[in-house]
């Protein structure tokens, strides 16, 4: 699904090393590459190759992509921070398994951090997109590769192996015409009848470096304003929200379905952007919400985010089940029953 | 009337280097920049700089140019070729970020027969870092990181990265050089344009391995340093074309 | 012996010299010296003697030897 996405998008360049849970794209970008004239696949030899092969592509102008799965996303990080260092596109998927470590090849959100605090060394942020659904997940992807190309930044495209499983129907957005896309003026095709370009980042001079981080903060405040964005489900009347993202949101859903039917005043909002986070949303929600129930496949990272968005204002309850286990809605509903009532009860003592 | 006979090539930049007195890195830089020209290359030139002392080589060499994080030249080279064929593409890489941090992007870029061409250029030291033990250093060599002299039991034995690219299918022309004296700055240069003429010809990776003085970390004199090549370094790492598929390339 | 052909010339450019003298060591006539007095850097540059050594069979012959070995591209060689 994002192989045929990136391709629509105009994706030329993959290179990828492969790695459970996400060897489908690899293989499926493989296939896409090699009928096309201006088509590159790169079997690299290790994850650092791999995204400093797509270094290099960026460079000269392609839209180029890469996919891993967490251990592999971490070997990344050198060049994540290169991209966004050159001010690079690029697009990145992390396939999230269990971790920290080896781990598992489970579906999981523990690379919530990572991902969306940048990852590797210096002061930058990645766009970092959580598409909860197969048709999401096509239409984020030929997102990333514009906001990617617009910012000049490296996008991260956030999911895990129960996305590659959805068998859900999904259109397609019309391929892009590559003809049309915005040139380049910073692309490095050899300096003929222009001065030479350099694309780098080195700057010794401490005021130079300065200047260029004021200048990337700057340009994450213009992202942050333009493409912060949540999906929000159920929320008019609810006393309780839920809050996720990802295969989570799709879990929890669920349970807010089950417990409406039973007649339980809960809403979902979700994060779609995870960074920029959605914060604006959620302060605007606290205004009617009082209770926040934080769901991740992990022991509570975004968590830190909803609490920075709420300023102490709504209480803020968390339910992570790490490790790669898959709550059923059934679990989750219990969990938001459990809680509603709680909370139900001590506001009537008030 | 008198003719001008030598001058300072068009596609290097006006600026002083920044390099030592008797560095082996400012002769390179000018020897590609030559070539630049007389191949007529340089406006489809696009040069992957390295990490280490040649880091600023951007301000010297007048053509494209795309930093690498540090070792990873090759396979940043590998996604410019790729994407731009049409294009000579080549990575200039010292001793440390080419034949330790970056051994595997280099071994499989030739192993792959990625059409781009490497200036290895080999002296034996972590120079800008301030003289650390290198891949390449001799064994009894001094460094900063070696009390005593580099100890094979302890430190391993210099590593000829070069054999090892031969070995690898896809490598079609390997040659070392040096930089040490006259002869082998002309022959240096030979070398450096039947790699890029290899390139050009569309056969595959190409290589030189150039030999080159720090003077600075080896804490000898530029003289000193030259005489040193020849004496030791090139007894270790002999000159010679090591690697050669390509026959005569026109 | 046959009088040398002193057609050629050098001009170092003294401050882009930094002192290392790999000129005066490869020149083989030995017509690079160094300068007594420093350059704006702090090197004594070298410094082209000249063809008057009075010796008929030294003079430079405009081999370019001494400026291909320069780093710095500090010398130009002009021939007849
Ligand atoms: S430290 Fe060595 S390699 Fe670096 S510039 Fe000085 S002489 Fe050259
Ligand atoms: S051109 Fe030749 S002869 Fe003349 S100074 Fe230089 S090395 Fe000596
Ligand atoms: S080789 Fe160049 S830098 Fe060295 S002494 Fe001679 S002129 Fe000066």
């Amino acid at each position: 699904m994002i192989g045929e996405a990136a391709v629509r998008a105009g994706c030329r360049f993959y290179a990828g090393y492969p790695i459970t849970p996400q060897n489908e794209l690899t293989e499926y970008m493989a296939n896409a590459m090699a009928p096309l004239e201006d088509g590159t696949f790169v079997q690299a030899e290790s994850e650092l190759a791999a995204i400093n092969m797509v270094i290099g592509a960026s460079m000269a102008g392609a839209r180029a992509m890469t996919s891993s799965s967490s251990p592999g996303i971490s070997l990344k990080q050198e060049g994540i921070s290169y991209l966004a260092a050159q001010e690079l596109p690029a697009v990145i998927i992390n396939t999230m398994r269990g971790g920290p470590g080896l781990g598992n090849i489970a579906p999981s959100q523990g690379d919530y951090f990572q991902a969306t605090r940048g990852g590797g060394h210096g002061d930058y942020r990645t766009i970092v997109l959580a598409p909860a659904s197969g048709q999401e997940l096509a239409n984020l992807t030929m997102t990333a590769f514009d906001y990617a190309d617009n910012y000049r930044t490296p996008v991260m495209i956030l999911g895990d192996g129960m996305m590659g499983q959805m068998m859900e129907p999904v259109t397609f957005p019309d391929p892009v015409d590559l003809q049309k896309l915005s040139p380049k003026p910073w692309k490095l095709d050899g300096a003929d009848g222009r001065p030479s370009r350099v694309i780098l980042s080195l700057l010794l001079d401490t005021a130079k470096e300065e200047e260029h981080n004021w200048k990337l903060a700057r340009k994450y405040e213009t992202i942050a304003r333009e493409i912060a964005r949540a999906d929000t489900y159920m929320t008019q009347d609810a006393h309780l929200v839920v809050i996720a993202y990802g295969t989570a949101a799709r879990i929890a859903k669920g349970a807010i379905k089950r417990v409406r039917e039973i007649g339980l005043k809960v809403g979902l909002f979700r994060p779609v952007t995870l960074w920029p986070f959605p914060q604006r949303a959620i302060l605007e929600l606290s205004r009617f919400v009082k209770d926040f129930l934080v769901f991740e496949m992990s022991t509570g990272q975004m968590l830190e985010d909803v609490k920075l968005s709420l300023e102490g204002r709504s209480r803020v309850h968390f339910y992570g089940r790490p490790g790669g286990i898959i709550s059923t809605p059934d679990e989750i509903a219990k969990v938001i029953n459990s809680l509603y009532h709680r909370q139900r009860l001590e506001l009537e003592e008030e | 009337m008198a003719k001008k006979v030598f001058e300072r090539p068009k596609y290097l930049k006006k600026s002083v280097f920044h390099y030592c007195p008797g560095c082996g890195h400012s002769i390179i830089h000018r020897l590609v920049a030559e070539l630049l020209d007389e191949l007529d290359i340089g406006k489809k030139a696009i040069c992957v700089p390295p990490a280490g002392c040649a880091v600023l080589a951007y301000n010297y060499l007048d053509v494209d140019m795309g930093e690498a994080p540090h070792g990873r030249g090759a396979a940043v080279a590998t996604g410019l070729k790729r994407t731009l064929p049409d294009k000579i593409v080549f990575t200039y890489q010292g001793d440390g970020d080419i034949a330790a941090i970056g051994t595997a992007e280099t071994i499989h870029a030739a192993n792959r027969g990625e059409n781009i061409t490497v200036i290895f250029v080999n002296n034996g030291v972590y120079g800008m870092t301030g003289g650390q033990m290198a891949p390449t250093t001799l064994e009894g060599q001094n460094s900063t990181t070696t009390p005593g002299g580099r100890d094979p039991a302890r430190d391993g034995s210099p590593l000829d990265l070069s054999q090892m690219l031969a070995i690898a299918k896809g490598s079609v022309y390997i040659e070392r050089t040096a930089v040490n004296s006259p002869k082998n700055i002309r022959r240096t240069k030979r070398a450096i344009k039947k790699a890029f003429k290899v390139q050009m010809a569309g056969l595959g990776f190409s290589l030189v391995e150039v030999l080159s003085p720090c003077p600075t970390n080896w804490k000898m004199t530029p003289v000193d340093a030259a005489k040193w090549v020849e004496e030791h370094v090139t007894k270790i790492f002999p000159l010679k074309v090591i690697k050669d598929k390509a026959g005569k390339v026109t | 012996m046959t009088k040398k052909r002193k057609k050629g010339r050098i001009v170092i450019d003294r401050e882009l010299c930094k002192g290392c003298y790999l000129c005066v060591s490869v020149c083989p006539d030995q017509l690079i010296g160094v300068s007594d007095s420093l350059n704006q850097k702090g090197y004594y540059p070298a410094e082209f003697k000249g063809n008057n050594t009075g010796e008929e069979e030294r003079g430079c012959t405009g081999c370019a030897t001494c400026a291909i070995t320069c780093p710095d591209v500090a010398i130009e060689v002009y021939r007849e």
